[in-house]
């Protein structure tokens, strides 16, 4: 029941926006909601269409955000997801640990006090607020409407100034020169890079590679805000942790368990 | 005759073999950045955790002076201490110069210095970054400005009006300068406002220190006195308080960090960890760059002579690549504190103090930045009347 009334809102939300072709579309696909929820069966539709038209513009009805649980992930698992990314996003270990780049990384963790220890990958958090963003000189830095934070390879010149921005080390400088790159996530020497919320993928209603590659329900991706998505409800209605809170960035990746 | 200006036309052989040697210092300096810049940054000492190395203390060592280097003809201009005035001009093309020497060494070590006109074409204006870009060329402009209206009797009447912009300008440009760190709100070691003035008050010391170091490298070179007694103890005055300001502020930045629980760490890492910034703060930036050069500067007769005025420049300009270092690499250096309380392990080097050594093309390029600034000041005052008269051996 509630559930529903939830769903009504959203109609009654999409119908302000339904002048256009974008806003018809989403009003149709709340309708079919609300009445697929009419008798109450399931609460939301979890495998929900992610994506948008190819043909609209990013906007910020959306906001693509994760929720990682620190409690599902082992090592390996934390490793599967690096793995997955790098597979994903043409980056590797080339045994140079202090100059390589690392998109996603396995972060281990014990408590001092109570020595209780756990592992979790750490990566760009797509901060609302990101102070990469707010320091390039160039532009290079920016964050889409929908919350994703990217590097425009283009005009990036390697100043390196978001990586002594950014409070969660998520930034790697390409030391060398780049073989092998996939077509989807150009890369270049002289130039920052990070986490990328695999954009290809979410462009085409997706998950992110590391979100594939991980254990079931240790990492979950969704529409920050869709109030209906299983991350919002998630957020909504389980403990949930921003690292570095006290910065105020309104990351949108969030930690279970830490 | 005291306002009086020369141009560089009768010197000794040192005076070549100087140049020379600065241009032989940039040629390999620029060998140097098109090496690190074919291979990319893994030929150097950088890496993930620090970003910005060697080159980038040369950098901002020369722009924080730049700013000081204006300081006697900001002096004479702006406070009409007419005592200054002989030297204005020098002062002026000084600051010019070295803020080209640093900005060269910034740009060359930018991992695409081949996207230059991307820097001046695209301004993300929330930036300090983008805003010092625009200062540092507002700079050189300004001060170009000022200095024509100095050697152009048609516009002198401008001269004041000049001056006072170039002055507030070169604060605005230390300010900028000074908040690059400032406005880092993840690294512990900066993320402080008073990032600000004691940049400025550092440009003082640096920018008179070069400024005198050039003097006295001139009066070498022409073999003729061309700073006054009454100068040279105005000169060794304005030192110890330039000094005591920087250390006031220096001591200031550190008191307020060691009292905020979060900032302990970062504080005690570079103060007494033992690490090589302890070492850099207290023996250079602390001991070299200010306490030896004001015990030197206290006794007035040797503080006001050649001898101690030229050792007391260069021991604050070591000192002053000590200092910057231990801010600039020793800042990157202290681990992010992503997750407080726990302990932090990756294989990205989280929760570790970072290492860094500084290679050759490093150090190369960096000394570049310094001899461009010494080569465009010698080359000035060859071919403009940039240098004071000569003063009597008895003045």
């Amino acid at each position: 029941m509630i559930s529903l009334k939830q769903d009504q809102t959203k109609v009654k939300e999409t119908k302000v926006t339904s002048g256009d072709e974008a806003g018809r579309r989403e009003f149709l696909k709340g309708s079919a909601a609300a009445l697929a929820l009419a008798p109450g069966m399931t609460l939301f539709a979890y495998g929900e269409a992610l994506a948008k038209p190819a043909d609209q513009a990013v906007s910020t009805k959306s906001r693509w955000g994760l929720l990682i649980d620190a409690a599902k992930f082992s090592d390996e698992d934390v490793d599967a997801c690096v793995k997955a990314c790098q597979d994903e996003n043409g980056w590797s270990d080339t045994g140079k640990p202090l100059t390589d780049p690392q998109w996603i990384r396995r972060v281990n963790l014990k408590n001092k006090k109570t020595e209780e220890q756990f592992s979790l990958p750490m990566m760009c958090q797509h901060c609302a607020e990101p102070p990469c963003v707010d320091v390039c000189p160039t532009g290079a830095s920016f964050k889409r409407k929908d919350g994703i934070v990217l590097v425009d390879k283009h005009i990036c010149i390697g100043c390196r100034y978001c990586m002594m921005a950014c409070p969660y080390k998520a930034r790697s400088f390409v030391h060398e020169h780049i073989e092998d790159q996939k077509e989807h996530a150009p890369r270049g020497i002289g130039t920052v890079e990070s986490c990328t919320m695999c954009v290809h993928l979410v462009d085409e209603g997706k998950e992110p590679a590391c979100v594939k590659a991980a254990p079931a329900g240790a990492m979950v991706f969704g529409d920050l805000n869709d109030k209906t998505s299983k991350l919002a409800q998630l957020i909504k209605s389980v403990a949930t942790q921003q690292v570095r809170a006290d910065l105020n960035l309104d990351p949108g990746v969030r930690y279970r368990n830490i | 005759m005291a306002e009086t200006y020369r141009q560089l036309r009768e010197y000794n052989n040192s005076f070549n073999i100087l140049l020379v040697l600065h241009v032989v210092m940039i040629a390999v300096g620029l060998g140097a950045a098109f090496y690190m810049e074919h291979n990319g940054h893994v030929v150097t000492g950088m890496n993930n955790q620090i970003v910005w190395g060697l080159p980038h203390v040369f950098a901002i060592f020369l722009i924080v002076s730049a700013s000081g280097a204006l300081n006697l003809a900001s002096a004479s201009s702006v406070f009409s201490k007419l005592a200054y005035k002989r030297f204005a001009r020098l002062s002026a093309i000084l600051a010019i110069a070295l803020l080209i020497g640093g900005l060269v060494v910034l740009l060359l070590d930018l991992g695409r210095p081949d996207r230059l006109i991307v820097a001046m074409t695209y301004y993300n204006f929330k930036s300090i970054f983008a805003w010092n870009i625009i200062l540092y060329t507002g700079f050189i402009t300004i001060v170009g400005i000022y200095l024509w209206t100095m050697m152009d009797k048609t516009v002198a009447r401008f001269n004041k009006a000049a001056g006072w912009g170039a002055f507030i300008w070169r604060i605005i440009l230390t300010t900028g300068t000074g908040s690059i760190f400032g406005f880092l709100v993840a690294r512990e070691a900066y993320d402080a406002a008073i990032m600000a003035p004691l940049f400025i008050s550092s440009s003082f010391v640096y920018g008179m220190a070069f400024t005198v170091w050039v003097l006295i490298t001139m009066c070498q070179a022409t073999g003729h006195r061309l700073i006054t007694k009454e100068v040279s103890q105005k000169l060794r005055e304005l030192f110890i308080i330039f000094i005591a300001a920087m250390l006031y502020f220096t001591a200031v930045h550190h008191l307020t960090n060691l009292y905020a629980a979060e900032h302990i760490g970062v504080e005690r890492y570079i103060l007494w960890s033992g690490s090589v910034f302890t070492y850099l703060f207290w023996g250079g930036h602390v001991f070299i760059g200010s306490i030896l050069p004001m015990l030197i500067l206290m006794k007035s007769d040797l503080g006001s002579s050649r001898v101690g005025l030229t050792s007391a420049s260069i021991l604050m300009l070591l000192g002053g690549m000590a200092h910057i270092y231990v801010i600039v690499i020793g800042g990157q250096s202290y681990p992010l504190s992503l997750f407080p309380g726990m302990e932090v392990t990756s294989t990205f080097q989280d929760g570790v103090f970072g290492n860094y050594m500084p290679t050759l093309p490093e150090l190369l390029l960096g000394l570049a930045g310094v001899s461009m600034a010494m080569f465009i000041v010698g080359f000035a005052l060859k071919i403009l009347p940039f240098l004071p008269s000569p003063v009597a051996e008895d003045q």
